[in-house]
């Protein structure tokens, strides 16, 4: 909600409105009456929050008023280590949460409910994909439509995927048929810090803001490795040329950052001084979008998200990380995890990865196929990205593929474990693992029932369910999402 | 090695998939030099044989997939290891792979560990992209050196779809009048030619309807044309990528032409490909139209038998779709005896723990040319290294195996 700043003076009121527009949050004012006197202001909070995130998402599990539906004869694999497998099992969603789950005998059935019989088939959470390029790298592939690197300067930092998401993209909808119902998206890796993506729940809407995983923070992607210094060194003679100069330039900012917040911080703290003996408002620091979101993640608000392939790079990154105060929440590609797990597993810091991609940049020369199971073992928390049109339509797959390789060269890991790749781990790299990832009483009711094993290649969704709205049914007929796919 | 191939090896006791008739349970294959003696049921063991127990797990010809890069490309973002364009212009008729394909490639044992024994390795790039080849994957001497020639057609970036068609239906046209006035070609009393000669030697066979020619293409528009130009002039085509093909099913069926295809390819990706469908594999057939399974890959050939298991998942049955990274491809490309298990068939074939199109699975045992192929690669070596972590030196300190 943004409430008109009337508790301020009308010389702030100007400021407020001339550069802060929507930004000054300050609930209760609208009640209080614009004195004339000399009174004291009320304090002005003034975060780096935007209003925009601020807003529930138009698919907000709560204020979804619909059926409840009923889903029995299925195998429950849940992604909850507290009962991993229910066979048997039945859930019940009821306004976009599950109500409950259990096995044995299917409840009653409610007045107005809707049941599906899964036909012993299996059900898992919606598939969750913390890197994904949906929407800013649209089909079809055209310069038009390629919305996911602001390539021209390093450091943009305040962009937002979500400004430039396109919510046709035909993609969008295979992906749903493919069990995805949340996803990150994230500017591209052509800059040392990208800009800011968003978490979003895979509803069609007309634009990305509705989408919005209510409550998700957002991301700060971040890039270390080849891609910067091809694109500014290779291409155009500019700083970062080397990995050198891209911790020189990721530093700088970082400090340039430090410098911002407290600027804000100093201001927010004292907002007015005395001048002759009346209160006088305090000009706030200039706004300056990049180190805002900067200073946002310095103060916990904002998610980190890097990409990094090599191992070397990522004990960098952490240690730049430690010495700026700010917790990288996942390593993306991180080809190379395997080589320093003890060190990810210790940080608690997650790595997203893919099943085999390997070879196209020599930073991606040293992936194996047991990278996830390895991780896994060792107690780091693993996660199954995709970065793909074509592969956020087989999660299941690519995660079947890699539990396989692990199992088969002897690591230590379970079904379960592999199944949360793909759904409770990267809820926990989006930092919305309260809300979606497994199946749990109170949790979104995103479920995907398959009609046989997700593990098999065979697998198919027959349901996907969105906060508690099917937005896949197998047995209707394909009605395009995407106004592209009409009539041509 | 040659020990080994003068020797007879009996595989017995195994779920023998031979695509060349139903599968046998309890079946043997004998192989020597490289070859396959027998397959069947009862078969009589020569007493010298090697004989190696099956124990009842399926025994498959080894995975075909009739387009990539391997052998051409090591790192793809490292341009001096990467050789699939010729970089010598729009017309490289004369460019073969054969020149450039490297045997030693880390990337081959990593794709042969999962099936794949043979591969056509593509050049790329330009209207005309020079020759492919096909190799098995043991070794550097290719099975066909030149297999046909590959050229782009379609939506570019400058100039009309119809433009870039019309110059290769010169080029072909020029190289059947080369080819009728070479003398005249050589005394210097021929009219100027718009194609080097070295082009128009390389076109030759292929306008002369004697190799195969392999397009490139995905609009509905540019297919029918190409394949109503083939048909005209007796060339034999192969669509390749093909996306919007299977509406025109029929008129491919009809012509002759075979298609090779990426089953994951669903998205409308471009405006060559609005129609792209995932089923399309299964509407081609159901048409009688030859089709191959194919990854389109260099690194990830492996993932062949993931994209037949998804071609399965649109409608394919399993087998149609293991015919279509084997039997299939080994015909559309005119290869002897690859493809299927029977007599005097190249010894290729693949041994698994059960299904082959499931992750669940495993491949127990690779051979090519009746050898036993070692399952070391790069990654294998990798993984070991770091099976065990010693945070204290640079990795466990175990002895590498050898790839």
């Amino acid at each position: 909600m943004v409430t008109r700043p009337l508790g301020l003076s009308s010389s702030i009121r100007s400021l407020a409105s001339g550069i802060c527009l929507g930004l000054i949050l300050c609930s209760g004012c609208g009640l209080s009456t614009p004195s004339t006197k000399a009174k004291k202001p009320k304090p002005v909070v003034v975060p780096f929050q935007p209003p925009i995130a601020k807003e529930p998402g138009a698919f907000d599990a709560q204020s979804v008023q619909q059926d409840s539906i009923l889903i029995y004869n299925a195998t429950l694999l849940t992604a909850d280590d507290a009962r991993p497998q229910i066979e048997g099992g039945w859930i019940r969603i009821n306004n976009g949460l599950i109500e409950a789950l259990g096995s044995g005998r299917a409840p009653k059935i409610m007045k107005g409910e809707r049941r599906f019989d899964a036909k012993h088939g299996f059900l898992t959470p919606g598939l969750v994909d913390t890197h994904s390029h949906l929407g800013v790298y649209p089909s079809p592939h055209v310069w038009a439509h390629s919305d996911g690197n602001e390539m021209t300067n390093p450091i943009t930092a305040g962009i937002r995927a979500e400004e430039a998401f396109w919510p046709q993209d035909p993609g969008i909808e295979r992906a749903v048929a493919g069990g995805v119902t949340t996803i990150q998206i994230l500017p591209g890796s052509g800059n040392l810090m990208g800009g800011r993506g968003a978490v979003l729940k895979l509803h069609p809407s007309r634009e990305s803001r509705a989408m919005r995983f209510p409550g998700a923070a957002d991301a700060l992607k971040m890039a270390c490795g080849e891609n910067p210094k091809r694109v500014y060194g290779k291409g155009r003679r500019a700083m970062p040329m080397s990995r050198m100069g891209s911790l020189f330039l990721m530093r700088k900012t970082w400090i340039a950052a430090r410098r911002y917040k407290l600027a804000w911080d100093t201001w927010r703290k004292n907002p007015e001084k005395m001048v002759s003996g009346v209160l006088m408002p305090v000009k706030p620091p200039k706004r300056d979008l990049n180190l805002e979101t900067l200073a946002m993640v310095l103060e916990g608000k904002i998610n980190v998200h890097v990409h990094c392939y090599r191992a070397d790079e990522m004990l960098l990154q952490l240690k730049l990380a430690k010495e700026f105060g700010y917790k990288i929440k996942s390593f993306h590609h991180a080809v190379e995890a395997y080589k320093i797990r003890d060190v990810l597993a210790r940080e608690g810091v997650s790595v997203s990865t893919w099943a085999d991609w390997w070879g196209f940049k020599i930073e991606a020369y040293d992936a194996i196929e047991q990278n996830l199971a390895l991780l896994t073992e060792s107690g780091a928390i693993a996660v199954l990205h995709t970065d793909s049109e074509e592969g956020i339509q087989r999660m299941n797959q690519e995660a079947a593929k890699a539990y396989w390789a692990g199992v088969h060269s002897g690591v230590q890991l379970s079904e379960h474990d592999a199944l949360k790749w793909i759904t409770y781990n990267p809820a926990v790299a989006l930092g919305v693992a309260e809300k979606v990832g497994s199946l749990v009483i109170g949790k979104h009711g995103d479920i995907v029932v398959w009609d046989r094993h997700p593990f098999s290649v065979y697998a198919k969704p027959q349901l996907v369910l969105i906060d508690g709205l099917i937005r896949f049914n197998s047995t209707e007929k394909r009605i395009p999402w995407s106004d592209f796919e009409v009539g041509q | 090695m040659t020990l080994l191939m003068a020797l007879t090896i009996a595989l017995v006791g195994g779920e023998i998939h031979t695509m060349d008739g139903a599968p046998m349970t309890q079946g043997t294959i004998l192989i020597k030099n490289g070859q396959i003696l027998a397959v069947g049921q009862d078969l009589v063991i020569p007493a010298d044989a090697d004989v190696v127990q099956l124990d009842g797990a399926i025994v498959t010809p080894g995975l075909i997939d009739a387009w990539t890069q391997l052998g051409l490309v090591e790192i793809s973002g490292v341009d001096a290891s990467n050789d699939t364009r010729s970089g010598l212009g729009d017309l490289s008729a004369f460019h073969r792979v054969v020149d450039s394909f490297n045997a030693d490639s880390s990337l081959i044992p990593i794709q042969r560990v999962h099936g794949v024994t043979t591969v056509l390795v593509a050049p790329s790039g330009g209207l005309v992209s020079g020759a492919a080849a096909v190799f098995d994957l043991g070794g550097p001497v290719p099975i066909s050196p030149d297999v046909g020639l590959v050229v782009g057609l379609g939506g570019q970036r400058d100039g009309s779809r119809g433009s870039r068609f019309w110059r290769l239906r010169a080029l072909f046209e020029e190289a059947l009048n080369y080819g009728k006035n070479k003398m005249l070609f050589e005394r210097n009393q021929y009219r100027n030619l718009f194609a080097s000669r070295l082009n128009l030697e390389a076109v030759l066979p292929v306008a002369q309807g004697k190799k195969r020619l392999f397009v490139r293409v995905n609009r509905r528009a540019d297919i029918r044309a190409v394949v109503d130009w083939a048909v005209l002039n007796q060339i034999k085509l192969v669509l390749v990528g093909a996306r919007e093909a299977w509406l025109e099913a029929a008129r491919i069926a009809e012509a002759g032409a075979s298609v090779i295809l990426d089953p994951t390819a669903n998205a409308p990706s471009n405006f060559d490909s609005i129609q792209s469908r995932a089923d399309a594999a299964k509407l081609l057939l159901d048409a009688g139209v030859p089709v191959a399974i194919s990854t389109f890959s260099a690194h990830n050939v492996r993932k062949l038998r993931q994209w037949a298991g998804n071609a399965v998942r649109v409608g394919l049955t399993q087998r149609q779709a293991l015919e279509a990274i084997t039997r299939r491809p080994s015909e559309i490309l005119g290869l002897d005896g690859h493809g299927l298990l029977r007599k005097g068939a190249v010894a290729n074939f693949v041994v698994w723990s059960g299904d082959p199109l499931e992750f669940e699975s495993t491949v127990k045992a690779v051979y090519i040319r009746g050898v036993h192929q070692t399952k070391l690669h790069r990654q294998r070596v990798l993984f070991e290294r770091y099976r065990k972590l010693n945070p204290s030196s640079s990795h466990n300190g175990s002895e590498d195996a050898q790839p």
